[in-house]
């Protein structure tokens, strides 16, 4: 096999498996019913693989390890709320703002735009959120950078759950413990309004739509100058700079970038869900996205994929369903304890966090050069974030 | 794990300017609430007696938190490593606490002899738990780690934080749970101009400063304490010494634990509430305190936690319980950008 085409034949081999899962994805409502919650859960599940692969960019490219990706959900859902429904009520009269949605919204007070249009904004509000919060940890090492971005998730989380009493002229910066609902239908621009109360397979294909995006974008990112540059890095934060690499500039990338998924995704739950709820942004959240990263590989997309989608169906159908209703609920119950695996399901992610990095550092699906770092000690060590520019 | 203290290249000229800034604005900055609240309190009341209050319980809440900063700096100081767990040994340290009212008998209504001998014991047996459960996740966790990449053992940290939370709701329950108020916490013990002082207060600070004052003199006197000061300075070196490093880390461990566990049953006494996510909070805010004093350094931690232990207070009762959290983290992030080694700015290996 050393002729091109050769080489081509086998590059599309290697696709292919990924080609056939995601025509499995696609079809894959079209096995349940409209309502059914399976769709639901698998809805749920792909916006949290967007997450996922955001997170991927900070903590797996650059290793930058980010433990407050939770305030780009909040940030992303935030937006949803803000211009998608009457949280804004009395913005542009009676019938409100609105652009390029049903009648029906155009209809309500408050400001109602195109689905699209939000998502943009999630976008460009995480990536300068993103970029922020990424300023300060740029002169520090690994450790302190977790604590800080740990510290901005927190005080993102407080000011969302405690945004009623932050007032900008009228009107509240969120509503506080109490959600922002109802939120608008997704509305994409010549698809028309979803309607969830009688078909949710639209938003399991929207969110599909979003991730294949999301992926290619990523998948590119990854082969990039600017891809390669995170790995430099990573690596070796001093060899890169004196290679050229562009600090300050391309760890604020990866900041903004990493940010501006978890918007889209913030965005596209918050309108999935119908409410912005601010009790959601806590710091475990930011650990279920994390043990998704590290359970699948740090820094292998697919692998990222696999943890995202293996988590998710831990959380919403193994702990719930099988653990809690089946012969393991039983037992436990049997042996006298009571208690139900929901109440402890971030232990069972915290004990994934442990098992993965004392037993399979490099994830389920390693990415090769990861696992170099990982396992043999290539630009392991200290000076992997001793370095200062 | 190598030494990796860089000397510094020639420092670029406004260096002394800008670590004059950074120490004098912080403490500025450190100084900045009370002073506005004094302010406030002596335009509307005439005298300053609120702030007093505030600052005798931010003293003793400080106790609390300095503690547990300790806790912090030794391991940090030794391994480099953030133990996000601390704050839940605390927190375990707090259950056992209250489960050794029962074991032991005491009550609202045991004798004063009885009670303080009983909750010597307690306050020994919370420390000797704690102790073995932070030596205890050394072993497990974080020993396979040494040599790995510090985002592996740093994530495997956040880990066991987790599960601790959760056997703490097993064991427990999820919410907050009020505990026998064994010592009358809020009895006012004396008062000096409005300024009252309960016997929460005196025992916070009359159990820590012992505590204190024994570990800073372990660590600078004991030969076992310089075995330590040798392995946070050059592990490799201290090896070669014939310092059995493995020996030492877990000593560590176990002296952050032990002081965890006072703060533990301390917290239990003072607040007469127990919860599985008490460990988390007073983790962070504990660590803010070992940073701002200036992590590795242990008189650092104790004015650290001092300094946290005011600004919580005057958060508390002045901006409102909901935004603590907030203002002690903003503190954490302007300490970090600014003056990342902290008040006592020591060059230790650790500082940023």
């Amino acid at each position: 096999m050393s002729t091109l085409g050769g080489l081509r034949q086998k590059r599309w081999a290697s696709w292919l498996p990924a080609v056939v899962a995601l025509v499995a994805v696609f079809l894959f409502p079209l096995f349940f019913d409209p309502l059914d919650s399976q769709t639901s859960d698998a809805t749920t599940a792909l916006a949290y693989v967007v997450f996922a692969l955001g997170l991927n960019i900070v903590v797996g490219f650059a290793g930058l390890l980010d433990l407050g990706y939770v305030a780009f959900y909040a940030f992303g859902a935030l937006t949803a709320g803000w211009l998608a429904s009457d949280h804004f009520t009395g913005a542009g009269g009676d019938s409100g703002i609105d652009f390029g949605v049903s009648s029906f919204a155009a209809s309500l007070p408050g400001i109602h735009l195109n689905f699209l249009l939000i998502v943009i904004g999630a976008i460009v509000v995480c990536a300068i959120a993103g970029a922020i919060i990424g300023l300060p940890t740029l002169r520090l090492r690994g450790d302190y950078i977790a604590i800080v971005t740990l510290a901005f998730g927190e005080i993102i989380g407080r000011v969302a759950q405690n945004g009623d009493e932050i007032k900008i002229g009228d009107y509240a910066f969120s509503n506080g413990r109490e959600s922002i609902s109802p939120i608008d239908q997704l509305n994409f621009p010549f698809v028309g309004e979803f309607d969830s109360a009688t078909n949710v397979r639209p938003y399991f294909w929207a969110v599909f739509a979003l991730l294949l995006v999301v992926l290619f974008v990523n998948l590119r990112l990854r082969d990039s100058r600017l891809g390669r540059a995170w790995v430099a890095l990573r690596e070796d934060e001093v060899a890169a700079v004196s290679m050229g690499v562009p600090l300050v500039k391309t760890k604020l990338m990866a900041y903004a970038i990493g940010a501006a998924f978890g918007g889209i995704s913030g965005a596209f739950l918050g309108v999935f869900l119908n409410s912005v709820n601010a009790n959601q942004f806590q710091f475990g959240f930011s650990i279920f996205i994390l043990a998704m990263v590290i359970l699948g590989g740090l820094g292998s997309i697919w692998g990222v994929v696999i943890g995202a989608v293996a988590l998710s169906f831990v959380n919403s159908y193994l702990i719930p369903d099988v653990l809690d209703q089946g012969f393991v609920g039983d037992f436990v119950k049997d042996i006298g304890l009571d208690f139900s695996f929901q109440q402890v399901s971030f232990g069972v992610f915290g004990f994934i966090l442990v098992l993965m990095m004392v037993l399979r550092p490099e994830g389920l699906l390693p990415e090769r050069r990861r696992k170099i770092e990982l396992t043999e000690g290539v630009g392991t060590g200290e000076d992997l974030y001793e370095a200062r520019a | 794990m190598e030494a990796a203290s860089v000397s510094s290249p020639a420092r670029p000229r406004g260096a002394g300017a800008w670590e004059f800034i950074s120490k004098y604005g912080l403490i500025a900055l450190l100084l900045a609430l009370p002073t506005v609240y004094g302010v406030i309190d002596l335009v509307n009341d005439g005298n300053l007696a609120r702030l007093g209050n505030n600052l005798v319980a931010g003293l003793s809440n400080g106790a609390i938190w300095a503690l547990i900063a300790l806790g912090y700096t030794l391991v940090y100081g030794i391994i480099e490593l953030i133990n996000f767990a601390h704050g839940e040994v605390f927190m375990i340290g707090s259950f056992v606490a209250f489960g050794l009212y029962g074991t032991l008998g005491l009550t609202e209504s045991t004798g004063a002899g009885g009670l303080a001998l009983g909750l010597f014991v307690a306050l020994l047996i919370s420390m000797l738990a704690a102790s073995s459960l932070n030596v205890m996740i050394e072993r497990v966790a974080y020993r396979p780690l040494r040599g790995a990449p510090k985002l592996a053992p740093l994530i495997t940290a956040v880990g066991v934080s987790f599960i601790l939370q959760n056997v703490g709701i097993l064991w427990r329950g999820g919410s907050q749970r009020g505990i026998p108020d064994l010592i009358q916490a809020q009895r006012q013990l004396f008062e000096i101009a409005g300024v009252a002082v309960s016997r929460a207060d005196a025992l916070a600070i009359l159990v820590t400063i012992p505590l204190v004052f024994l570990l800073t003199n372990f660590v600078t006197r004991s030969r076992l304490g310089k075995a330590m000061r040798a392995t946070a300075q050059d592990p490799e070196a201290a090896r070669l010494m014939g310092i059995n490093v493995d020996t030492t880390i877990s000593l560590t461990f176990l002296l952050g634990g032990l002081l965890a566990g006072a703060a533990g049953i301390i917290y239990a006494l003072y607040q007469t509430q127990v919860w599985f996510f008490q460990g988390f909070t007073a983790g962070l805010i504990a660590f803010t305190a070992a940073v701002m004093g200036g992590i590795g350094n242990l008189r650092g931690a104790v004015l650290g936690g001092v300094i946290i232990g005011i600004i919580q207070q005057i958060a508390d009762n002045r901006i409102g319980v909901q935004w603590t959290p907030a203002v002690i983290f903003a503190y954490l992030v302007i300490i970090m950008i600014f003056r990342p080694q902290g008040l006592i700015g020591e060059e230790t290996r650790e500082a940023g």
